[in-house]
């Protein structure tokens, strides 16, 4: 299937060509990205850090988890939201650049693993083992997203 | 004083341009400086939320604080470095750089914040560990804290754009 004219008709959207064509927008909106980046990794990090038996130890895990849930969602929905107009503005680009599409799988199975098996665990008494692996792939999935994000504007 | 001489000679030196002219290199220090700045915002905004009373309401202040300061520094360790090489790969644009100059002057004001709050508010913290919403002095420590780094994000961001470059538009 070949999606080069559907990335077309992105790029061509009005959202695509205002920010594409503002010398502003584009690095605005960059920045909000940016800092919405560091809310979801500090959202992450705390609790993927709990789960290895790091960070805040003496509060309970599900509590803990409870209470960053709302900064992990609001960041996500932050990031996309700011996410979406950047790709919009450069779609064809992006549809040429290898990294780009790493980053959407990873970014598809990264917030996946989130709202399934780690919401599940963190709110379960598991063995540590498998906190320890869960915390490791959800760290090893967002560092990938963010990585090869970032890569985007090199290739 | 004129750094014009200075950054001039530190451009001319063979890490420099090593930097300046690899593929992979720059790529990679500019991603480390990106990955490195969740570890270290991203904590650092948890413990400032707290202390603005916005988040992890009820977990003690001491506990946030001690348990992930040590995180935030190892984390601003390597932004440093990191930063301090993407410096190092173009000091003349950089130094002349409205956006980099701004930075620089905001890190130095997170800093006297966070000493000031270390050496008031916080000695006393055993009176308020617990509290949801701390006094007023931490709370505006947590903000002041909370609205500098955003800006430094914005400098960092806006610093890569050439709108206020000599010679360039």
């Amino acid at each position: 299937m070949d999606l080069l004219p559907l990335f077309k008709w992105f790029e061509a959207t009005t959202i695509g060509t205002v920010v594409r064509e503002s010398l502003w927008l584009f690095p605005v909106i960059q920045c909000v990205h940016l800092l919405a980046l560091s809310m979801l990794g500090g959202s992450v990090l705390l609790m993927d850090l709990r789960l290895m038996g790091f960070g805040l130890l003496t509060q309970p895990i599900a509590e803990l988890a409870s209470k960053v849930h709302p900064w992990l969602k609001g960041s996500l929905v932050a990031i996309i939201a700011t996410g979406v107009p950047m790709f919009l503005s450069e779609a064809i680009k992006c549809y040429y650049s290898p990294p780009f599409w790493y980053k959407m799988g990873l970014l598809v199975l990264a917030t996946s693993f989130a709202f399934t098996i780690r919401k599940k665990v963190l709110a379960s008494e598991c063995q540590s083992l498998w906190r320890w692996l869960t915390a490791l792939i959800s760290l090893a999935l967002w560092t990938g997203v963010a990585f090869s994000g970032r890569w985007i504007a090199f290739y | 004083m004129d750094l014009q001489p200075f950054v001039q000679w530190l451009e001319g030196t063979a890490g420099s341009t090593a930097i300046r002219e690899s593929t992979l290199l720059y790529p990679i220090i500019e991603t480390t400086h990106v990955l490195m700045l969740c570890l270290f915002l991203g904590m650092i905004a948890m413990l400032d939320l707290r202390l603005a009373g916005l988040g992890l309401r009820g977990v003690p202040v001491s506990e946030v604080a001690g348990r992930l300061l040590p995180w935030a520094l190892t984390g601003f360790a390597f932004m440093a470095i990191s930063g301090m090489l993407l410096f190092y790969s173009g000091p003349v644009r950089a130094a002349s750089n409205i956006f980099f100059r701004i930075k620089m002057i905001l890190i130095v004001l997170t800093g006297i914040n966070a000493v000031l709050f270390h050496f008031t508010i916080y000695k006393r913290v055993a009176d308020w560990d617990c509290d949801p919403t701390p006094p007023t002095r931490a709370r505006l420590a947590g903000w002041f804290s909370l609205l500098l780094w955003c800006a430094v994000v914005i400098c960092g961001r806006m610093q890569a754009y050439n709108w206020f470059d000599k010679g360039t538009r």
